[in-house]
């Protein structure tokens, strides 16, 4: 969908002004557009994998995600700070902002509407697992849901369980697996199920 | 960096205040949780107030903790054990 031309005037006007104040320059927009374009759930996608093969790179996500997402090359500069919510045999995690749309932008991209939705902030927190139905996920008997509301100054990401299947696969293989979906804790990956992703 | 008052495995109330009542605010604790009882699991680290943030006054930084409450209780409704994890500022927390 092409933005309005009254809309891209209006912005031209505002960036015009921004920049006579010196508030912003030609090298900070660019620069913010190449991070936006850069990020997509793929970047969340081979975090997960390393961490399905490598423990001591696990360990690492989950102490510091911030660090572990600069090692693997994205740009966490002026993004607040990641942490990584490990799924276990007994907890799963959903992440919802109740309160706006707060997501991880550096590592999965931009939030789908659904994301933004005021159903899904509203219901996630007070029905997890009807709305887990609604997205096909059944969780396995004994997993307690953990919600994560994200309500301040940190970004979450869920670290999924491993699918049964998978054993043997390479990391590109299972970076194949994970989806955005998956990062939120929407659904959960299923090694019948590869993941298809826009150029 | 301030001293963090309240240590993972503590037992918390969130204040059952609803300050935006009285006056135009910005607050990062949502309703469903004011007076709440919950665990702390860690201290985050520090960030400036976002209540002074909003309005660009000059922001203390407070510490920010991840508090864990059972779920069932705030709705009256839900399955037992499923639990919800939520960012929450120092000054929103009391000794429970």
């Amino acid at each position: 969908m092409d933005p309005r031309p009254e809309n891209v005037a209006l912005l031209e006007k505002l960036v015009a002004a921004l920049k006579a104040r010196g508030i912003v320059t030609e090298e900070d927009i660019s620069l913010r557009q190449t991070i936006a374009e850069r990020a997509n759930p793929e970047t969340g996608a081979r975090m997960v994998a390393r961490a399905w093969v490598d423990p001591e790179w696990r360990a690492f996500l989950l102490r510091d995600g911030t660090a572990a997402a600069e090692s693997m090359g994205v740009s966490m500069r002026g993004n607040p700070p990641l942490g990584v919510l490990e799924d276990t045999e007994s907890v799963h995690h959903l992440v919802v902002c109740t309160l706006c749309s707060c997501y991880p932008r550096a590592i999965i991209g931009y939030p789908p509407h659904w994301y933004k939705s005021s159903a899904y902030r509203s219901r996630a927190v007070r029905e997890p697992r009807a709305v887990l139905a609604e997205f096909g996920t059944v969780l396995p008997a004994g997993i307690q849901v953990r919600v994560v509301d994200s309500t301040a100054d940190y970004r979450w990401m869920v670290l999924p369980m491993r699918p049964a299947g998978t054993e043997g696969w390479n990391e590109e293989q299972l970076t194949a697996l994970v989806s955005r979906d998956h990062l939120v804790g929407v659904s959960l990956p299923n090694a019948a199920q590869k993941v298809s992703r826009a150029a | 960096m301030s001293a963090a008052h309240f240590s993972p495995g503590q037992r918390v109330r969130v204040k059952d205040a609803r300050p935006e009542r009285i006056a135009r605010l910005h607050l990062r604790t949502p309703h469903y949780v004011r007076g709440r009882m919950g665990t702390v699991e860690r201290m985050l680290g520090t960030f400036p107030n976002p209540e002074d943030i909003a309005f660009n006054r000059p922001a203390e930084p407070r510490a920010l903790y991840h508090v864990l409450f059972d779920q069932p209780p705030v709705w009256n409704e839900g399955q037992a054990g499923d639990t919800l994890l939520i960012e929450l500022f120092e000054h929103w927390l009391e000794e429970a």
